[in-house]
């Protein structure tokens, strides 16, 4: 299998990731070669259960109550911008 | 005294007891060592010789008092995967290179309170993403053993560490052998407990259906006496399963007579360096001289463990790795014009080419109309994975084969082609996709370089696979030798 240069450039904008023109056909020809090797897994009978855990147990829940509080200051020391508590971002509304 | 940067963590832990060193003393010996010649490996990000050193006179203290326990005052390293409370945690990426915890992870907190001193934050590949701690923001690290070569990964900085004589442990994580081959490329023991065995609290996310945290450490002794306080239920990882944490260290020593000893087959295929596979052969006839029988078994699927590995691993990555949006932490671009743009050029300029590769890898498998043809027909793959797994330990207690094909690799050797990379890990993945715990450990050498034998337990038994490695190291002395150039 071989993805073209606007299928990468598709699947970094679903990522979210902006990547530089001239690393296109490189991630081109990795990506390719990482689908073709996994492409193995065709031959697989597929009539089976997939794994949902590797253990035979099961999600585990608790009550919906306050455990605990963050300090928010504290957290919103790693932010690149805030203000009044709020996390700052590019106007997303005109 | 000298010698201290070879003991274990048992043997420190004497010296300490019979006050013939202090734990002050030892964390500045290490410290010094680690400022003298971490130049020449670059296995660590960050160094806390203040909050070492505080926790050294605290450990003191604690013994003064008669308040000390058997890891009271030993120092360790934690990989930078692992919140630290104050301290920066960078994952091996320029888009956490800004980050300071602000909380401790579980395994973290558990360690502190065994008393143990953390003496800093050792290198890794980017998000725990490589096989041969080339992918760091921070650089390669280079092996103790030889300088040219790599010395594992993920957990390549905590191994370069140990083997160094930096400390005498260091934590690591293992999403698909990330301890279990640096361990072995740097001649340490390296154990990857039972998926849930540990709390991942704290513990950055890679893909989260395999990631388990674990330690590496020179002996199998030392490996039993961190993992029984890191062990245990956590009710903030809602995968911790809650389960009594048997005494490792007490265990210790128990006859081999009787023991069941799985050999698969499929270890000891073309891609096999036969050197390692002698190895694997000399350190069965010690288990048999010891009284444990070997019997032939097989998992047909081994093979495509790695192809399985890399559809889950990346789809877990790219929904993982999606939090890094350059808005409430992390690496985030200058003069970003709208939303999308921040997104993608902070993610774009924070991830390296390795982590950019994954996350597209699994972006491309989880969109629309390849859901099936990939996700689900991997996950299907590894419960066939599972299962041959589960078929052999109907017939053995324990599996034993190499853990990796050959012995450490140049730096640079196999950059370019991802795939044979990924191939380094043909027998350590399967262990990850089935949950069940593994280990290795020392058993020889190849060309001067060390080789691991591979342990595999069945599912919570990792007592019985701490005990197999420590009888083993009772009667060999591979794990004692250390590289020339760190003596």
């Amino acid at each position: 299998m071989k993805l073209t240069t606007d299928e990468v450039a598709d699947i970094a904008h679903l990522a979210r990731l902006d990547i530089a023109a001239e690393d296109v056909p490189g991630y081109c020809s990795t990506l390719s070669s990482i689908l073709d090797f996994v492409a193995q897994l065709e031959r697989v009978n597929a009539e089976i259960e997939p794994m949902a855990h590797p253990e035979d147990i099961a999600q585990r829940l608790r009550a919906d109550q306050i455990t605990g509080l963050i300090d928010r200051d504290r957290f919103q020391q790693n932010a690149e911008a805030v203000d009044a508590g709020l996390y700052l971002v590019p106007q997303v509304i005109e | 005294m000298s010698d201290l940067h070879t003991r274990s963590v048992a043997e420190l832990s004497r010296l300490l007891a019979a006050d013939e060193t202090t734990s002050v003393a030892l964390t500045e010996a290490l410290l010094g060592r680690i400022g003298a010649r971490d130049g020449e490996l670059n296995s660590m990000i960050t160094v806390t010789p203040e909050r070492a050193l505080a926790q050294a006179a605290a450990a003191d203290a604690a013994r003064a008092r008669g308040d000390a326990g058997p890891l009271t005052g030993i120092p360790l390293i934690h990989k930078d995967i692992f919140c630290t409370d104050g301290v920066k945690t960078s994952c091996g990426s320029r888009m956490l290179d800004n980050f300071v915890s602000p909380y401790d992870a579980t395994l973290v907190r558990r360690l502190d309170a065994a008393g143990m001193v953390m003496l800093g934050k050792s290198n890794m590949d980017e998000f725990a993403m490589g096989s041969s701690n080339e992918t760091s923001w921070y650089g390669a690290v280079k092996n103790p053993w030889d300088v040219a070569r790599v010395p594992g990964g993920s957990s390549g900085g905590s191994s370069a560490a140990v083997a160094a004589g930096f400390a005498p442990a260091a934590t690591g994580t293992d999403t698909g052998g990330s301890i279990r081959q640096p361990a072995a490329f740097t001649n340490l023991v390296g154990v990857k407990p039972t998926y849930g065995r540990v709390s991942r609290y704290g513990m950055i996310a890679f893909a989260s259906s395999l990631d388990q945290a674990g330690v590496l450490t020179r002996t199998a002794e030392d490996a039993a006496l961190l993992l029984g306080v890191m062990a245990g239920f956590d009710e903030a990882d809602s995968t911790s399963v809650d389960r009594e944490v048997p005494d490792y260290a007490a265990g210790l020593g128990a006859d081999l007579k009787g023991l069941r000893i799985g050999v698969p087959k499929e270890f000891f295929d073309d891609g096999l360096d036969s050197r390692v596979a002698a190895c694997v052969e000399a350190a069965l006839e010690v288990y048999r001289s010891l009284g444990a029988t070997t019997v032939e078994v097989s998992l047909p699927y081994l093979k495509l463990s790695v192809p399985t590995y890399y559809v889950i691993a990346p789809a877990e990555c790219s929904s993982n790795l999606s939090r890094f949006d350059g808005v409430r932490f992390g690496h985030r671009c200058e003069n970003p014009h709208d939303l999308t743009d921040l997104y993608k050029r902070s993610r774009g300029e924070g991830f390296g080419a390795e982590v950019k590769r994954r996350i597209m890898t699994g972006t491309y498998v989880l969109s629309a109309g390849y859901y099936d043809a990939y996700y689900l027909k991997a996950q299907k793959t590894r419960q066939l994975i599972a299962a041959d797994f589960a078929r052999a330990f109907e017939s053995c207690d324990l599996l034993m084969g190499p853990t990796t094909p050959t012995a450490a690799f140049k730096i640079g050797e196999k950059t370019d082609d991802p795939v044979t990379m990924y191939l380094n890990d043909i027998y350590v993945n399967g262990v990850n996709l089935a949950g069940l715990p593994g280990l290795s450990l020392p058993m020889g050498f190849v060309d001067g370089l060390p080789v691991g034998l591979h342990i595999i337990g069945n599912y919570f038994d990792e007592a019985r696979m701490l005990n197999a490695a420590h009888r083993y190291q009772q009667e060999t002395d591979w794990h004692t030798r250390t590289p020339e150039g760190f003596a």
